[in-house]
């Protein structure tokens, strides 16, 4: 395989799992609930986004004619990923968590 | 009318097409025709369920709003591992409200989709009238700055795209 | 070059598959452990693809897109059940 298109693929891909342990980090550490939502919606969905590309980079360079289908995943993954961080706010606005202190503005009752 | 009625929702048949080609990964003619047929029967079966289809007036707009919002995508999230990796003590999260002009539904989900995904917002919630969206932000300096930034940069061209009647 | 960078990678989804673990446990609230599932998963996709690439066999594929589906109704599902009490209305 071309060195070009191997190292484009070992960087994208270490490139894409931090993205994706920042997320976790994001998830473990931050103080309260909605803090934490950020983590998970950007970083792991587009760490992981990254690295599903990179496959698709590889597995294209072998020669087997272009396969596209890992392009699904990415998006699917940048489709869904708004939505369920939508509801789970949405349910965590009903079940009244914890907010941390710093947090400034109110949501409106539901 | 006729052709309202034999092909519901021609954008849909389209999108269903193309993932079958992604699916099957073989851009044969049979898989074609074949994708063309379900493309076709999926939205005549289950038109009873669909929301109205937007209309669409610039859908050329689209593409290089796409473009800026995918790399608005990698900087927000290089700023947000920034904010997740400082000290968390200094971070000010903040519950901000936005007022939304859109009406047409998909332009709504679409605009939450792209606060989810840019910067350091999440979508909450949305009123029950439709006109102000719920945003949490992790890191706030100037909530005002926050509005007008979303709505200039990313409500304006989708007001546009979908030209709703807004006025 | 793939085979030291892939390892590298396996272990750095290992630690934050961890750490997404440990909010599991640790809670406090409803939404929080679904919010851990939710990512759990999709460093699920990441682990296979990856698994895939090093075995060099597209086999994997079919499985991550699984998971994505798989996963994200599962996010909705039990978000909703928080939210109304009920998954069809």
């Amino acid at each position: 395989m071309n060195i070009w298109i191997e190292a484009l693929v070992a960087v994208s891909l270490l490139l894409g799992s931090l993205f994706a342990l920042v997320g976790a980090i994001g998830l473990y550490r931050l103080p309260d609930f909605f803090m934490r939502l950020h983590g998970p919606t950007k970083l792991t969905t587009l760490g992981v986004g990254g690295m599903v590309i990179a496959s698709l980079i590889y597995f294209g360079s072998r020669g087997a004619g272009v396969s596209l289908h890992e392009l699904l995943i990415t998006l699917f993954l940048f489709i869904t990923a708004p939505v369920s961080a939508h509801m789970l706010a949405k349910a965590a606005l009903q079940q009244k968590v914890r907010l941390s202190e710093q947090t400034r503005g109110k949501p409106w009752e539901q | 009318m006729r052709a309202r009625r034999w092909l519901p929702h021609p954008l849909l048949s389209l999108c269903l097409l193309l993932v079958w080609l992604l699916l099957v990964n073989d851009f044969s003619l049979g898989h074609w025709l074949l994708g063309a047929l379900l493309g076709w029967l999926i939205p005549l079966l289950s038109q009873v369920f669909w929301i109205t289809p937007p209309r669409i007036h610039k859908p050329l707009k689209l593409l290089p709003f796409f473009l800026r919002v995918l790399g608005d995508i990698v900087i927000a999230n290089l700023q947000v591992a920034k904010l997740i990796l400082g000290p968390s003590a200094r971070l000010r999260p903040a519950f901000v409200e936005i007022p939304v002009l859109l009406e047409d539904e998909l332009a709504l989900s679409m605009l939450a989709s792209i606060i989810s995904l840019t910067p350091g917002t999440v979508s909450a919630d949305l009123s029950e009238d439709r006109k102000t969206l719920l945003v949490h932000s992790l890191d706030v300096a100037d909530a005002a700055a926050l509005v007008h930034e979303i709505k200039t940069r990313y409500e304006a061209p989708l007001l546009e795209v979908f030209a709703c009647s807004a006025t | 070059m793939l085979g030291y960078v892939i390892p590298l990678c396996l272990a750095i989804m290992g630690l934050a598959l961890l750490l997404t673990l440990a909010r599991l446990i640790k809670g406090p609230d409803l939404p929080d452990r679904i919010l851990a599932l939710d990512t759990l998963y999709v460093n699920a996709i990441a682990l296979l693809v990856l698994f895939g690439i090093r075995l060099d066999s597209d086999l994997y594929f079919e499985a991550a897109l699984l998971i994505a589906v798989m996963g994200f109704i599962g996010t909705v599902a039990v978000a909703k059940y928080l939210l109304r009490g009920d998954i069809i209305e």
